[in-house]
C-alpha cells in the first residue's frame, strides 16, 4: 500500500516536471521569436557530421554546403537566419522527420529515387554528385575496375558500398566502418587504398585543414547522385517556393559561392547547377 | 505489404548472426570458465589477473572494443586473424574474438556467483580425499556450480545474441547491417525495424525458455 503511494506520487512530480519544461521551452521560443521582429521559427533537417555540406562545430553553429542552400532556402521562404533552427536528421531518420512534421524541408545529402518519392515529395535538385574514389596523393587509381584487388572503404550500408559490392568491382576487398572518418584514418595509415561515396562528401572531408594535400579525388563518375530538398508529401506550396528559391540562388551567383567555399581546396570539379526537376540517372 | 524484402537476403545475414553468437558463445564459455577459476584459485597473481581482467574488460564498451579490434589490432598492430585478404572474413573472426573477450567476463561472474553457493563443506571433504584444487574444481565444484546458473547464462547468451549487431560497426554482414543497408535503400524504417526485432525475438525467446526449463530441472536441490 506504502509503495503504491510512493509510486504514485512519484508519477505525479516526473508529470508536474515535464508538464513544466515543456512550458518553459514554449516561453524560450516565443521570447527569442518576437525579439527578432516577430514570426516563427523555421526548423530545417541537416546532418551534423559530414565537413562540406552539414557540420555542425565545436562551437554550435554550422557550416556547409547544405547548409548554405538551407539559409538561403529559408531567407527567399522568409525567415532571417536567426529564425532558423537546425535539426539533426540522419538518413535513417529523414523520412519520418518530414512526415511527423519535425521539421519543414531536408537539405541532407538526400538523393532522389523513387522509393524514398512514395514517401516524401522532392524539391530540386540543387547538386549533381557521383560517387568517386578518395586515395592519397601519390595513388595510382585510376578508373573503377584498378579496384579489384585492391582495399576499399565505406560506410556500413550505405549505396556506395553496395554499389560496389554489385556492380563496380565485386572483387574489390570492400571494409564497412560505421562511419567516413573510421575509414580515413584507414586511408592515411595505408591500411586501405581508397575511401568510397560522393565526391561531394569527400571533397568536403579532404578540404578539412587537417588534411590538406594529403588525399585527392579520382574524379570518376561511377554513379550519379541528385541531392534534393525533402519536404513533407505533398507540401507542393513550399516544394515550388523552395524550387524558385533554388532557380534564384542559381541565377544570383550565390550556388557557384557556396561551391567555391566549401569544396575548394579539394580540387573537386562540380558539375554545372542542375536544372529544377531535371533528374540524371 | 512485406514486398520490400525481395532482393535482400534476411535469412542469410540472420545465419551469420546465429554463426557470430554460437563461436562467441563457446569461445566465452571456456575463457569465462578458466576465468572464473582464476578468479577463486589460491593462486593471488592469478586472482589478481582475474580481478583486473574481468572489472576492466566488462566496463568497456562493447563498440569500443570491436571498433579498436578493427582500427587498432588489424590496422595499425597488423593482427589480422589469418585473413589479411579478405575483409569480410577479417571483420568476422575480430568480431568473435571481441565478444568472447568481453561477454567471457560476465561468463566468468555468473560461474563465480554459482561456485559460492557450493558450500565450502565440499571443497574440505574434496581436499580432505587428496584432490588437488583443480581436480577439486573440475570434479566436485564446477558441476555443481555449472548446474545452479544455467539460467544467469541464459541471461548472457540471450544479451550475446544482441550483441553481435554491434559487430555492424565494422561491416559484419550480420542482421544489423543488412537492417541499415535496407532502411538506406526503401525509406520503409518502421516496418524493416520490425521484421529484425522480430528475427531477434525468435532467435532469443526459444534459447530463454529452453534454458530456463534446463535450469529448473538440473537445479541441485540443497
Amino acid at each position: 500500500m506504502k509503495l503504491r503511494k510512493v509510486t504514485a506520487a512519484a508519477a505525479a512530480a516526473v508529470v508536474l516536471s515535464l508538464t513544466a519544461t515543456a512550458c518553459g521551452g514554449d516561453n524560450d521560443k516565443n521570447d527569442s521569436g518576437s525579439g527578432s521582429g516577430g514570426g516563427d521559427k523555421i526548423k530545417i533537417g541537416i546532418k551534423y557530421d559530414q565537413p562540406g555540406l552539414g557540420l555542425k562545430e565545436p562551437d554550435g553553429s554550422f557550416s556547409g554546403f547544405d547548409v548554405d542552400v538551407a539559409t538561403y532556402v529559408a531567407k527567399e521562404l522568409g525567415y532571417k537566419p536567426d529564425q532558423i533552427e537546425f535539426v539533426e536528421t540522419k538518413s535513417a531518420d529523414r523520412e519520418n522527420a518530414l512526415a511527423r512534421g519535425d521539421v519543414k524541408f531536408i537539405a541532407a545529402t538526400y538523393s532522389i529515387n523513387d522509393e524514398r518519392k512514395q514517401k516524401v515529395d522532392f524539391a530540386g535538385p540543387y547538386l549533381l554528385a557521383h560517387q568517386d574514389l578518395l586515395v592519397k596523393a601519390d595513388s595510382d587509381i585510376s578508373q573503377g575496375t584498378d579496384l579489384n584487388g585492391k582495399k576499399l572503404c565505406s560506410v556500413t550500408g550505405s549505396t556506395s558500398a553496395q554499389n560496389v559490392k554489385d556492380t563496380i568491382a565485386p572483387k574489390a576487398n570492400l571494409r564497412q566502418y560505421g562511419g567516413y572518418s573510421e575509414c580515413l584514418a584507414g586511408l592515411q595509415s595505408g591500411a586501405v587504398d581508397a575511401l568510397t561515396t560522393d565526391d561531394s562528401i569527400l571533397a568536403g572531408f579532404a578540404a578539412q585543414d587537417k588534411y590538406e594535400g594529403q588525399f585527392k579525388l579520382a574524379g570518376l563518375k561511377l554513379s550519379n547522385e541528385n541531392y534534393g530538398v525533402g519536404v513533407k508529401k505533398g507540401d507542393k506550396e513550399t516544394a515550388d517556393k523552395i524550387n524558385a528559391a533554388l532557380e534564384k540562388m542559381v541565377s544570383d551567383g550565390a550556388w557557384q559561392k557556396a561551391v567555391d567555399d566549401n569544396f575548394g581546396p579539394a580540387s573537386y570539379k562540380n558539375e554545372p547547377a542542375p536544372k529544377i526537376g531535371a533528374i540524371v540517372k | 505489404m512485406f514486398d520490400f524484402l525481395e532482393g535482400y537476403d534476411v535469412l542469410g545475414a540472420f545465419w551469420t548472426t546465429v554463426q557470430l553468437t554460437v563461436l562467441s558463445a563457446l569461445g566465452s564459455l571456456v575463457w569465462g570458465t578458466l576465468l572464473a577459476g582464476m578468479r577463486v584459485s589460491p593462486v593471488p597473481l592469478m586472482r589478481g589477473f582475474g580481478t583486473a581482467y574481468v572489472n576492466i574488460v566488462r566496463n568497456i564498451p562493447l563498440t569500443v572494443i570491436i571498433v579498436f579490434s578493427s582500427l587498432g589490432l588489424a590496422d595499425i598492430f597488423g593482427v589480422t586473424l589469418g585473413a589479411s585478404d579478405d575483409f569480410e572474413l577479417q571483420g568476422f573472426r575480430l568480431a568473435a574474438l571481441s565478444l568472447v573477450a568481453y561477454t567471457a567476463a560476465f561468463v566468468c561472474e555468473a560461474l563465480r556467483s554459482g561456485i559460492n553457493t557450493v558450500s565450502l563443506g565440499q571443497a574440505e571433504a574434496a581436499r580432505a580425499i587428496g584432490l588437488s584444487f583443480s581436480q577439486t574444481l573440475r570434479l566436485i565444484v564446477l558441476p555443481q556450480a555449472f548446474r545452479s546458473v544455467i539460467a544467469p547464462l541464459a541471461n548472457v547468451l540471450i544479451a550475446l545474441t544482441k550483441n553481435t549487431t554491434v559487430a555492424a560497426a565494422i561491416g559484419v554482414a550480420e542482421a544489423a547491417t543488412l537492417m541499415k543497408e535496407m532502411i538506406e535503400n526503401e525509406a520503409q524504417t518502421v516496418l524493416i525495424g520490425a521484421v529484425f526485432a522480430f528475427g531477434f525475438v525468435v532467435l532469443t525467446l526459444p534459447t530463454g525458455l529452453l534454458l530456463g526449463w534446463l535450469g529448473k530441472r538440473l537445479a541441485v536441490k540443497r
